[in-house]
């Protein structure tokens, strides 16, 4: 085969490729977006969308976090107690600061910020040890977690909101535009942009790639599976425990109801519904970002349309069936199509 | 005593194709009523096929299949219960979280006037238990009993209703002595009620023990249907392992050196390998032939770090290697092949690329400070996948399509992404067609040539014997032949797999 020819034909393939694993989320996308244009054009008005790309780009640090443990194989149920935690922790931390040094709100902000890191790291090391080390399967290991986590941002708080954040991160950082956009959002994108280089570019993203792919394989090709698997579980802590910190910006105040039952499920449901496989080794960040997109857009759509808001869960629910069993169709039919006769 | 000796079961000219392979090729065989017939052959020969075609769960693609006379056409599972085909398979058909009773049962309950009918079922399953002399509790879970235990309610199952064609497969692999005792009076119970059975085993002692007749089958073809009494255990073996050559083995230069693994009084966990003293020298093949579950593989699996150890010393290159784990043996230049590529060896969704570089990614040339060098990765990963003729040689492909061939050279290419100098090779050639075999060889010899240290376990003997330089064998765990030069016979090997046959683990595999 000349080189040419060659050039031309993995060319090809890589088109074919990307159409495949990008999916059907664009395309769902874009019939949101453009149904609305037909009903509702408040729908397109700058608020609306700043608030969704804001929204959107929240969710969309959580669930590239959760998807990173999903396709080690794993489960984290604990990443909505997590941003409670975060955002309880640093809201105390800082308020406290704030009294003790009260002409230093960098430093304030600066221990806020580590105590919410801390916290979200704490929880997915112990996520890590009880899976990896401990064999617990990641979805009782995390049930529990979430309950302690969530437990421990409750008696924090006795869910009141804490107050008494230093005014410089609420209205410079939560609450402020930078070049027209919200600037939470550039924090979450550069988030974003950061795990997704973790899964494209490096050692660690391959190594959970091999390990959600197969186990076994990873441990005879000499790979430490405790130490990436844990990591997927602290990356993800880590990433929920900044959206709380961005979430408490936003609001003003540290919450133990922010994130919750709702940003988990969410978060599992934009992974699933952005291709990540639950069988593990599979699945793209950039279609997660997309998907969670999609979901954000589409509640706000339905929010816009005035549809009942118990409705909405049902069709969420719907929704990520849906997706899944359209996954698991194409999956059997490719493995049908490529199989080469042994 | 009345034995009919008209034939029970009757077929005639059965085949069957799965992808890629015919497992039976005009098989034909005839068990009557009140006979035990034994299907001897190796791995691969077909005899679970057979079994599976007899119990209704493969549909042949040709040939006839007559039972009491009758033809039989669209046999499935359900059907060839009712008209008394049992089969007792080695994976058992047992529910975990059932009790004893609830499994007898399962599919079959007892019912009258729309309820299900316990006292019936209890008083018929207690009957069925008593007369087996079964030390059975009906009411206990499956899932709590011993492999021995599960095994005797299998039988049990099998035996609930009315049976006239008994299927047993290595019924007796996990029974005891004396549980093995009990299950041969019940097999002369049965023969004597003029049920015939069908029984698979590799066991001399238990086929010398029961056999009426016995069918040979060897590469999915029926070789010789013949009388127990009148065939030897040698000729038997000869029948089951007298296959054509059907690879030309490269010739191999083997120049030995220095010693590059050597293993002193090496035991694991669990006594699978059990005080052994083996040594591979670089520049040639050592191979380790024995029987399924001999130790072998652990024995290799220990050498890499996957298998715990528990005593012994193991020294690389001089050097000793404490506490052996695969990602340490790596970098000392440790490559291990497994047995089973879709278990250990390959993630299948992943494409080749990423499978074949995944021993090597902390290299400078794959990676820096965390971060991939992709382009790096893709050029060097073609070029050796140029090298081992991968067809088609598309590295972006998912592992999960390729054919078994293909998958082992994606393995291979994993010994080419850095420097090894020892390799461990674990069957290296299981589930792999003749062309793809005679490549791994030529690989193999390539190694060799280079000055590498090659150990390969393989349960194919003519594969070992062909290959390795030394030859050591394995059973029950430990060395019992070293072999060398014109000592290296098959003849030599399976007389030292059968000098203690009096063991009831023996397989012939």
């Amino acid at each position: 085969m000349n080189v040419v020819a060659h050039r031309n034909y993995t060319s090809a393939i890589a088109v074919g490729r990307a159409t495949m694993d990008v999916g059907i989320v664009p395309l769902l996308l874009l019939v949101v977006v453009a149904a609305m244009a037909l009903v509702e054009p408040h729908f397109y008005s700058t608020g609306n969308i700043l608030n969704m790309v804001r929204s959107a780009s929240f969710l969309a640090v959580v669930a590239c976090g959760q998807a990173l443990v999903l396709i080690a194989g794993g489960f984290d149920l604990s990443v909505g107690a997590v941003i409670a935690l975060a955002s309880v922790l640093a809201a105390k931390t800082m308020a406290w600061i704030g009294v003790a040094y009260p002409d230093e709100p960098g430093l304030a902000i600066a221990a806020g910020v580590l105590a919410a890191m801390a916290s979200g790291a704490g929880v997915g090391l112990v996520n890590g040890f009880c899976v990896a080390k401990l064999r617990i399967s990641g979805f009782v290991a995390t049930i529990g977690t979430m309950s302690v986590t969530l437990g421990i941002a409750l008696i924090l708080t006795n869910g009141i909101p804490v107050y008494g954040l230093p005014g410089s991160f609420v209205q410079q950082f939560g609450r402020a535009t930078w070049l027209g956009l919200p600037s939470t959002i550039y924090a979450a994108l550069g988030a974003i942009a950061l795990l997704v280089f973790v899964q494209r570019r490096t050692l660690l993203g391959r190594y959970i790639h091999a390990i959600g792919g197969n186990p076994e394989a990873a441990i005879v090709s000499g790979v430490s599976v405790f130490r990436y698997q844990t990591s997927t579980y602290v990356l993800s802590g880590v990433f929920a425990a900044l959206t709380g910190l961005l979430l408490t910006a936003q609001v003003g105040s540290g919450q133990a109801s922010l994130g919750g039952d709702r940003m988990m499920l969410q978060s599992i449901a934009a992974a699933v519904i952005g291709g990540v496989s639950l069988r593990g080794g599979v699945g793209r960040l950039e279609i997660v970002t997309l998907a969670s997109l999609f979901l954000t857009v589409l509640t706000n759509a339905l929010n816009l349309l005035r549809i009942d808001s118990r409705l909405q869960p049902v069709l969420l629910g719907v929704i990520l069936v849906v997706a899944v069993a359209l996954d698991e169709l194409s999956r059997r039919n490719s493995a049908l199509d490529s199989h080469e006769p042994t | 005593m009345s034995i009919r000796n008209e034939p029970l079961l009757s077929l005639r000219g059965i085949s069957k194709r799965f992808p890629g392979v015919k497992a039976l090729d005009g098989v034909d065989l005839e068990v009557r009523a009140g006979e035990l017939h034994v299907l001897f052959g190796e791995n691969g020969a077909g005899k679970s096929t057979l079994i599976n075609v007899i119990a209704g769960t493969f549909a042949p693609d040709e040939g006839e299949f007559y039972f009491l006379g009758e033809p039989i056409h669209d046999l499935h599972p359900h059907r060839a219960r009712m008209i008394g085909i049992s089969p007792v398979f080695q994976e058992f058909s047992l529910v975990p979280s059932l009790t004893v009773e609830q499994n007898l049962f399962l599919g079959r309950e007892m019912v009258s006037y729309g309820m299900i009918n316990k006292r019936a079922m209890r008083q018929m399953a207690q009957k069925l238990i008593a007369d087996l002399g079964f030390d059975l509790d009906l009411h206990r879970r499956v899932g709590e009993l011993s492999r021995a235990h599960q095994q005797m309610a299998e039988i049990a199952k099998s035996l609930l209703g009315e049976v006239k064609l008994l299927i047993l497969d290595e019924p007796t692999a996990s029974l005891t002595e004396r549980e093995t005792g009990r299950l041969y009076e019940l097999i002369a119970t049965l023969k004597a009620q003029g049920v015939g059975i069908i029984y698979v085993s590799h066991r001399m002692r238990e086929i010398r023990a029961l056999a009426d007749r016995i069918t040979v089958l060897r590469d999915g073809k029926l070789v010789k249907t013949t009388d127990a009494a009148a065939t030897s255990d040698s000729e038997l073996i000869e029948l089951m392992t007298g296959r054509k050559i059907d690879v030309l083995f490269p010739t191999i230069i083997h120049q030995p050196s220095g010693v590059a693994v050597d293993i002193e009084n090496l035991s694991v966990r669990g006594n699978r390998v059990n005080g052994v003293n083996f040594q591979a020298r670089s520049g040639e093949i050592t191979g380790i032939a024995g029987l399924v579950g001999c130790g072998k593989s652990e024995l290799v699996r220990a050498i890499y770090g996957l298998e715990p150890i528990r005593d012994g010393t193991i020294r690389l290159n001089d050097a000793p290697y404490g506490c052996p784990s695969p990602h340490i043996s790596i970098q000392k230049g440790v490559a291990y092949f497994p047995a089973d590529r879709v278990a250990e060896g390959l993630a299948l969704s992943r494409p080749i690329r990423e499978n074949a570089s995944m021993a090597a990614l902390e290299l400078e040339s794959f990676s820096r400070l965390g971060v991939l060098n992709l382009a790096g990765e893709s050029a060097r990963i073609q070029q050796i996948m140029n090298q081992l003729k991968l067809r088609p040689p598309r590295i972006e492909s998912a592992v999960g399509g390729l054919s078994g061939g293909n998958r082992q050279k994606v393995m291979l290419g994993r010994a080419l992404t850095r420097e090894f100098s020892i390799f461990l090779f674990d069957e290296p050639t299981v589930g792999i067609d003749v062309g793809a075999k005679l490549e791994v060889y030529n690989f193999i010899a390539g190694l060799v040539e280079n000055g590498a240290a090659v150990v390969v376990v393989s349960s194919e003997l003519p594969e070992v014997l062909a290959l390795s330089n030394r030859l050591y064998v394995m059973h029950h765990g430990r060395i019992v032949a070293e072999l060398q030069d014109d000592q290296k016979t098959e003849q030599n090997v399976l007389a030292s797999f059968f000098k203690d046959s009096s063991m009831p683990t023996d397989t012939v595999q």
